[in-house]
C-alpha cells in the first residue's frame, strides 16, 4: 500500500480502494457485528478493537490476507516472523500475507514496540486472531459442504475434506461480508507438530528491497507539496531565544521560512539542501543556561539527587538480619554512564494538517502513544490525529523519532502543507532522549560454608511513569506536553532468579536525570544485569567456587535454566575453575560466564565471553562469546541468531566505548568522533546455540542477550588480569587504574 | 493537497544570491541534467531528491559514517560531503546501480543470502564499501574485510553477517 495515497480519514470503502482490495468479511456466525447500526459495512471505518478478528485480519477476493500489527518492524525482522505466524495459522502461503504495521486508523493498539513483546505479546494476539477467523472458516465451510468440521483440513487457503473430494477457498467463503468476530480465547491453535512455516528459518521479507535500493525508508518517503524543515535547537538546553536574524539567511537559496514560537526555532525552505544551509547560518540569540551537573562528579551528583519514592522489586527472608549478623560480607557499587540510541539515520518525519486534522509519518516504536502526545501538543481530539508508521533506521528504544514527529507537525502549520523534518546528526546525538546514569549498590553475605545467605541490590535511576516521553518541541514552544519523566521499565531486571533464601532489590526513584530520560534497549536490565551477574562473579571468587557451579547450585529448581547452563558449559567447553587471575602476560586471556532470566519470568540466557587485555594499554578486545538462548518457542530461528548476535556486538560496543559527554550546558558529544561505537575490526565472533522449545510461548528475544555483555565481558577481565571492572564503559584509562590499584576485590568486611 | 504560496519569501527582504547553475551527471550510466541553486550541495541530496534514488542515505553529513556511500569512478567516497558539481566528468554508480531484486550484483545477492541486514539503512554503504574492494582484492581475507569497513558504522550488530556476506561475495559460500 503506497501510504502517501491515504487520505487522512478513510472509510471502509476507501480502504477497498486504497488497500488493495482489503475486505473484511462476516460470517453468519454466533456473534454480533459490533457496532453496526445498519450502516452498510463499506462506510463503516476499519475496526481497530483488539478484541476482534477484524481488528487484526482481512483477506480479499483473491484470498490476500492482510495483518494490521500494532507492533512495528525496528529492523528485527518482526515483520517477517509476524507473517510466519499468520500464515502458519490460517494456512496460507507467507506470499499471500502483507502486513501492515502501526497506523492509528488501521491498526489495533497493540502498544508500544519494545520490551521484547513483539512475538510474546503482538504475535501471540495475532495468532489467536487467526485461530479464531480459521475456526469460523471451518464452521462455514462445513456449513456450506454439508460435512462434519472434523472431516476438513486446510491447504493454502482452501478448505478440503479430508478425501479431497469437494474443497471451498478462503475468499469464497468470505466474499463481500463482513465480519466482527470476537477473538475467541479457547480457539484452537494448531499442533506445532503440524507447523511448515513457524520454526523454520524463513528469509526476512524486506531484505532484497534494502539490499538494492528499492526499500522506502521513514527518510525516502516523499508526499507532493512538501517542503523541507530543519530545526536549530538552543545550545543550551535550558537556554530561551532572546533574538532572531532572519536577515542572516535571507540570501540562502530556497528558503522560505524562519519559524519561531518561544524557544522553538527552525527554518523552512523548499529544497533539503536550502534547509540545512539555513540551519547552519542562522544567526540567533540565546540565554546562557549551566543547569547541567559536573560530568566529572556524575556519580557522586547522581548518589546526592533527591529519592522521591523506593520500589522494593523483591524481598525474602529478613536481608538487613542476616547481613548485619553476617561474618563475611560483601560490598561493591557498579555504576553504568549515560548513553545515546545511536542510531545511523537521524529522526524523520512528515506531517500535513488538512481540514483541521493532523497526519504524521515517522518510524515511532509507538505510534498510537503519538497520535496521544500530538493531540495534546495540538489540543486536538486523538481522533483527529493519524500517526503512521514507515521503518527507519534501526531503533533500540524511544529515541528522536516522535520529536521529529513534533517538529514536524508544528512547522506543517505554521506552513499550512506538508513538511518533511530530519534531524542532523548533532541534533540526534544531542537531542535524543537519553539511557539515564545508573548507579547501583550491591551486597552479600557469606556464611562458614560458602554459601550466598542474603543477597541486596539498591539501584539508583530516575523517577518516572511509563510510556511517553515528552516532545521537545512541545516543551521549547511552550505548548502542551507531558511532565513526568518516562525512562522506561528500568526496574524490571532487579530482582535475581537465584534461590538465596534472603534477598532484597531495592531502587531508589530519584527525581531528576541530568539529561531527558528514556528506554534504550534493554532499559535498568542492561545495568542490573551487569552488577547482578558482575557481583555474582565477584562472589564466587570469594566463596571460591566455579561461577558455573555456583549458579547450579541456586538455580536448581529451574530445569529450563540448568539446561541452559549445562548446554553453554558444553558449548563454551568450560573449565572449571575458582576465578583467580591467571595470566602475568602483556596480553591476558580470559573468560567469563553470566546468566540471565530475563526480567525473572521469561527467555533464559548463558553466555560465557573471551576478553584480552593488554597491560600496558588497558585495551581490552572482546574476542569471543558463546550464547546458549531458550526463548520457548521459536518462531524464525535465524531471526533469533541475528538479533543475538546484534545484541552482542552492540553492547560490547555500549560497554568498552560508549559514554555521552556533556558540559554544564548541554551535550558536547555530537558526532561519532566524540560518541565513538564499535568498528567491524573490533567485533567479536558469537557463537549460539537455540534451545527451541516448540510447545511453549515464545518470548520475547531482541532485549535478554543483550543484559548480560557488560557482566560477561567485566567477568572475563578478572579472569585475566585479576581486577574488577564496575563502571560502564571499560574505557583504557579505568582499566589502567584498575591494573594500578591492583586486585579490587569487593569490599570484605567481618563483623 | 493543498499547495503554499509561491516559493519567493525571504523573511528579511535580503538579496537572494542567484546562484543557480545546469550540470550532468553521469549516475548508473545514464546522463541526468538538473538545476542546483547552492554549488555547495552535496551529491548526496541531488541523488536523493533531484534523482530519487534510495541507496544512499543521510546518516551524519560529515562523512564519519558511510551511509552515503557511492563509486565515483570505481572508488568508494562519501556523498554527503562531496559536492555534486564535483562528480562532473566522473562516473558515479549507486546501489541501485549495480542490481535490483530482479537481478542483483553478487554482492546484493551474498547479503541476501547470509541475511545480512537489521534495520539495513547503514547497508547501502557496506555493499558500496565492498564493491570498492572487489575491485582491487579479488580475493580478501575477513582481516582485510573488517579493514576496508572500518569506517563503515553499523549501530544494530550486524557487523558478522555483513563480513559473511562480502566473504561469500569475494570468495564463495564459505
Amino acid at each position: 500500500m503506497n501510504a502517501a495515497s491515504l487520505p487522512h480519514s478513510i472509510s471502509r470503502r476507501e480502504v477497498l480502494k486504497f488497500g488493495g482490495l482489503i475486505v473484511s468479511f462476516a460470517l453468519p456466525l454466533p456473534l454480533t457485528a459490533a457496532g453496526n447500526n445498519g450502516k452498510a459495512a463499506a462506510d463503516m471505518p476499519k475496526a481497530v478493537a483488539q478484541d476482534r478478528v477484524d481488528g487484526f485480519f482481512a483477506i480479499d477476493r483473491r484470498g490476500n490476507v492482510t495483518v494490521f500489527s500494532g507492533k512495528v518492524d525496528l529492523g528485527t525482522g518482526v515483520r517477517t516472523a509476524i507473517t510466519q505466524i499468520a500464515a502458519e495459522e490460517l494456512d496460507v502461503p507467507m506470499a499471500r500475507v502483507n502486513v501492515i504495521q502501526g497506523d492509528t486508523l488501521l491498526t489495533p493498539d497493540q502498544g508500544p514496540t519494545y520490551g521484547s513483546l513483539s512475538i510474546q505479546n503482538g504475535g501471540v494476539q495475532i495468532r489467536l486472531a487467526a485461530a479464531t477467523a480459521r475456526r469460523a472458516l471451518l464452521r462455514e465451510a462445513a456449513r456450506r459442504l454439508n460435512i462434519d468440521e472434523q472431516d476438513l483440513t486446510v491447504e493454502a487457503g482452501v478448505v478440503k475434506t479430508k478425501h479431497g473430494n469437494a474443497s471451498v477457498r478462503y475468499e469464497e467463503l468470505i466474499g463481500s461480508r463482513t465480519l466482527a468476530l470476537a477473538l475467541e480465547q479457547d480457539a484452537p491453535l494448531k499442533d506445532p507438530n503440524s507447523y511448515t512455516v513457524v520454526g523454520r528459518s524463513q528469509p526476512r521479507l524486506d531484505i532484497p528491497d534494502k539490499v538494492t535500493g528499492r526499500f522506502t525508508y521513514m527518510q525516502d518517503f516523499r508526499i507532493e507539496g512538501m517542503v523541507h524543515g530543519r530545526v536549530v535547537r538552543p545550545p543550551a538546553i535550558g537556554a530561551t531565544l532572546l533574538s532572531v536574524d532572519a536577515d542572516s539567511v535571507s540570501h540562502v537559496p530556497g528558503l522560505i521560512k524562519v519559524v519561531r514560537r518561544k524557544d522553538f526555532l527552525a527554518v523552512v525552505a523548499k529544497t533539503e539542501w536550502g534547509a540545512v544551509s539555513a540551519a547552519r547560518q542562522l544567526k540567533a540569540r540565546w540565554s546562557d543556561w549551566q543547569g547541567l551537573p559536573d560530568e566529572d562528579r556524575i556519580w557522586d551528583y547522581v548518589r546526592g539527587t533527591k529519592i522521591v519514592r523506593d520500589d522494593v522489586t523483591s524481598n525474602r527472608g529478613d536481608v538487613e538480619a542476616v547481613l548485619a549478623a553476617a561474618d563475611h560480607r560483601l560490598a561493591s557499587t557498579y555504576d553504568f554512564a549515560i548513553h545515546t540510541h545511536g542510531s545511523i539515520g537521524p529522526s524523520c518525519a512528515v506531517a500535513v494538517f488538512e481540514r483541521g486534522k493532523l497526519t504524521c509519518w515517522s518510524a515511532s516504536q509507538a505510534t498510537h502513544n503519538l497520535r496521544q502526545q500530538l493531540a495534546l501538543m495540538f489540543a486536538m481530539p486523538d481522533t483527529d490525529v493519524r500517526a503512521i508508521y514507515i521503518d527507519g533506521s534501526g531503533c533500540y528504544g524511544r529515541n528522536g523519532h516522535e520529536d521529529a514527529a513534533a517538529d514536524a507537525a508544528l512547522l506543517a502549520r505554521e506552513m499550512d502543507r506538508p513538511v518533511r523534518v530530519q534531524w542532523m546528526r548533532a541534533d540526534e546525538h544531542g537531542w535524543d532522549p537519553k539511557g539515564p546514569p545508573t548507579l547501583i549498590d550491591m551486597q552479600a553475605a557469606l556464611d562458614a560454608g560458602g554459601n550466598v545467605s542474603a543477597w541486596y541490590s539498591q539501584f539508583y535511576g530516575p523517577d518516572g511513569v511509563a510510556g511517553k516521553v515528552k516532545l521537545v518541541a512541545a516543551e521549547l514552544a511552550g505548548m502542551p506536553h507531558e511532565i513526568p519523566m518516562s525512562p522506561g521499565g528500568i526496574i524490571a531486571g532487579m530482582a535475581v532468579p537465584y534461590a538465596f533464601p534472603n534477598v532484597k532489590t531495592l531502587a531508589h526513584r530519584l527525581v531528576s536525570t541530568p539529561l531527558r530520560p528514556s528506554w534504550i534497549r534493554s532499559p535498568g536490565r542492561m545495568q542490573s544485569g551487569f552488577a547482578n551477574e558482575a557481583f555474582f562473579d565477584e562472589i564466587a571468587v570469594a566463596a571460591n567456587a566455579d561461577p558455573f557451579e555456583l549458579r547450579r547450585r541456586y538455580l536448581s529448581d529451574d530445569p529450563r535454566a540448568i539446561a541452559v547452563l549445562e548446554r553453554l558449559a558444553q558449548l563454551a567447553r568450560w573449565q572449571k575453575r575458582s576465578s583467580k587471575a591467571s595470566s602475568t602476560a602483556g596480553t591476558a586471556s580470559g573468560r567469563g560466564m553470566a546468566f540471565i532470566k530475563y526480567e525473572n519470568n521469561r527467555t533464559y540466557v548463558g553466555m560465557v565471553s573471551t576478553v584480552e587485555v593488554v597491560r600496558a594499554t588497558g585495551v581490552i578486545a572482546a574476542k569471543h562469546f558463546a550464547v546458549v538462548q531458550d526463548s520457548g518457542q521459536i518462531i524464525n530461528p535465524d531471526g533469533v541468531k541475528n538479533q543475538i548476535e546484534g545484541n552482542v556486538v552492540q553492547t560490547v560496543s555500549r560497554t568498552l566505548i560508549e559514554r555521552v559527554r556533556f558540559d554544564r550546558s548541554r551535550v558536547t558529544s555530537l558526532d561519532w568522533q566524540t560518541y565513538p561505537i564499535l568498528t567491524f575490526p573490533d567485533a567479536p565472533e558469537v557463537e549460539m546455540e537455540l534451545i527451541d522449545r516448540p510447545h511453549e510461548k515464545p518470548w520475547g528475544v531482541g532485549e535478554p542477550s543483550a543484559a548480560i555483555v557488560s557482566a560477561a565481558i567485566s567477568n572475563a577481565v578478572f579472569d585475566a588480569v585479576g581486577v574488577r571492572l564496575r563502571s560502564v564503559p571499560f574505557t583504557p584509562d579505568k582499566v589502567l587504574a584498575a591494573l594500578k590499584t591492583g586486585p579490587n576485590q569487593a569490599k570484605e568486611r567481618g563483623r | 493537497m493543498q499547495v503554499g504560496p509561491r516559493l519567493t519569501v525571504n523573511p528579511g527582504g535580503g538579496t537572494q544570491v542567484n546562484s543557480r547553475q545546469s550540470i550532468s551527471l553521469d549516475v548508473n550510466g545514464r546522463i541526468a541534467s538538473l538545476t542546483i541553486d547552492d554549488p555547495a550541495t552535496p551529491l548526496l541530496y541531488v541523488l536523493r531528491n533531484d534523482l530519487g534514488l534510495h541507496g544512499p542515505r543521510f546518516g551524519c553529513g560529515l562523512g564519519q559514517c558511510g551511509a552515503c556511500t557511492v563509486l565515483l569512478d570505481g572508488s568508494a567516497v562519501r556523498s554527503c560531503v562531496l559536492p555534486a558539481v564535483s562528480a562532473v566528468g566522473h562516473r558515479v554508480v549507486t546501489l541501485e546501480g549495480l542490481g535490483s531484486p530482479e537481478k542483483p550484483h553478487p554482492l546484493q545477492q551474498a547479503f541476501i543470502d547470509e541475511q545480512a541486514v537489521q534495520c539495513g539503512y547503514c547497508i547501502n554503504g557496506m555493499i558500496m564499501q565492498a564493491a570498492a574492494l572487489m575491485s582491487s582484492n579479488k580475493n580478501p581475507t575477513d582481516a582485510q574485510i573488517k579493514q576496508a569497513l572500518a569506517y563503515n558504522l553499523c549501530r544494530c550488530g550486524t557487523h558478522l553477517r555483513i563480513v559473511r556476506a562480502v566473504s561469500r561475495a569475494c570468495c564463495g559460500a564459505a
